[in-house]
């Protein structure tokens, strides 16, 4: 009994290493797909727009085995790790684009005009006036995003990525007793969620402090 | 052709069952979630931590994990209950911890100005509450709670992990016996898309009908709130 509890606590590497990839994946594809949705033509960024839509709309369970169960009749064969981080990393740059998107819309009029007045370039009105601003008011959504994040991960216990849930699944076969088993991990979700939450306030916090927008 | 029409007819009947979950936990989800938003504020201090500890772990465990709790766990308990059972408990519980959470924070943006003028009109508490906070809140919470019922109804997709017999299980069984799962899945996305995007599109087009009010003028440095 006790050595499952162990079995299951050591799928948390897996399930943050997961969440933690797909996050970066989609802070690192979500800047440059906001930059395009932004300056493209109006074409370009319709189809963005649907490319995003889309994305958000089918759930990831479906996207999982699309790519798990469907891509090798086209002799794409890809294996339960790549798979999960290949969609969930698709999934957050959806999300996190639409969170800068708001992000931006937050910011006031006045700052661009004073920007412009002040004949700052293209780049420098992003990287000093823009992006202070927007990690501002989007942090703590990123935050909340990335909690949600960590609870989706549990998706690839389907297709067989050895996190917290497949382990406490392979566990209740074992030993016939769920109940302690998904109790035991939902207690590990729970915990690994609190820090980040209790991060994202501090951060808030600390970044509120300084770019006080009083 | 024939296939896809085929594919569309054996996953049809899930959309079905996908109705009824979504359905059923909505109906229960939202008036439970108005009750717990009212119990996380209330004077009894067992009550208060009550609903929180039942709100935080609603919003806390992976949903996947709750249904797994709830239809491969109770059993331990002697509780054996069908998948459809089964996946509403599940999904009530999740779905009504975030109900709580937006009702709660839609009463919280109400303007204070509201109580304050309800008091200088001596209207009881609970009048001002029930008459002039509450409507208003309910109003600030319709378009996230739009949004979370179209999430309901994505979510119902997680019921193939308990054999629930709803679009994704269908479609799964369909890829396997035929095996063809590019097909199956590619159908069960369209499904799911249909559905939803169109349901997104009208939540954004009511957001925006309720929130005219809270639009500034254009051209006009306004400084709302």
């Amino acid at each position: 009994m006790m050595e499952y509890l162990g079995y299951i606590a050591i799928g948390a590497g897996a399930t943050v290493g997961l969440t933690a990839a797909a996050f970066v994946i989609g802070i690192a594809l979500a800047v440059p797909v906001e930059w395009v949705r932004r300056t493209a033509p109006p074409f370009v960024r319709g189809l963005v727009n649907a490319a995003i839509d889309v994305i958000r709309a089918v759930p990831n369970l479906v996207w999982l085995f699309l790519v798990f169960f469907g891509m090798p009749q086209f002799g794409i064969v890809l294996g339960p790790w790549p798979t999960a981080i290949i969609v969930l990393g698709m999934y957050s740059t959806a999300c996190i684009a639409e969170i800068l998107r708001g992000g931006i819309a937050a910011i006031g009029q006045g700052q661009w005009e004073a920007a412009n007045a002040l004949g700052l370039r293209q780049f420098d009105r992003a990287r000093f006036v823009v992006a202070p601003q927007v990690l501002r008011v989007t942090i703590p959504v990123l935050a909340t995003f990335a909690i949600s994040l960590l609870k989706e991960s549990a998706l690839a216990s389907t297709i067989g990525v050895l996190e917290i849930t497949y382990r406490a699944g392979y566990a209740t076969q074992r030993t016939g007793d769920g109940l302690t088993m998904f109790l035991v991990a939902g207690v590990i979700y729970l915990l690994l969620s609190l820090p980040l939450a209790f991060a994202s306030r501090r951060v808030d916090g600390r970044l509120r402090a300084r770019f006080s927008l009083g | 052709m024939d296939t896809i029409l085929e594919t569309l007819a054996a996953l049809f009947p899930g959309l079905g069952t996908a109705a009824v979950l979504a359905g059923i936990t909505l109906a229960l989800a939202y008036p439970l979630g108005a009750v717990f938003a009212l119990c996380i504020d209330a004077p009894i201090r067992f009550v208060r931590l009550a609903a929180v500890a039942v709100v935080e772990v609603g919003r806390g465990l992976p949903l996947l994990v709750l249904l797994y709790l709830i239809y491969r766990g109770l059993p331990q308990a002697d509780i054996v209950l069908d998948p459809l059972p089964s996946a509403v408990i599940a999904f009530t519980w999740s779905i009504g911890s975030y109900a709580t959470e937006m009702i709660r924070s839609s009463i919280q943006a109400v303007p204070d100005g509201q109580t304050d003028a309800a008091r200088a009109l001596n209207l009881p508490d609970r009048v001002a509450f029930f008459s002039v906070i509450l409507p208003q809140a309910l109003r600030i919470a319709i378009p996230p709670l739009m949004n979370l019922a179209i999430k309901t109804f994505q979510l119902t997709s997680l019921g193939y992990a308990i054999t629930l017999s709803e679009v994704m299980q269908a479609a799964h069984r369909h890829g396997s016996v035929h095996f063809k799962f590019l097909e199956s899945f590619v159908v069960a996305a369209v499904i799911y898309a249909a559905v939803i995007i169109p349901c997104s599109v009208l939540a954004r087009r009511l957001e925006r009908r309720l929130s005219l009010h809270l639009r500034p003028v254009q051209g006009v440095n306004a400084t709302t709130q």
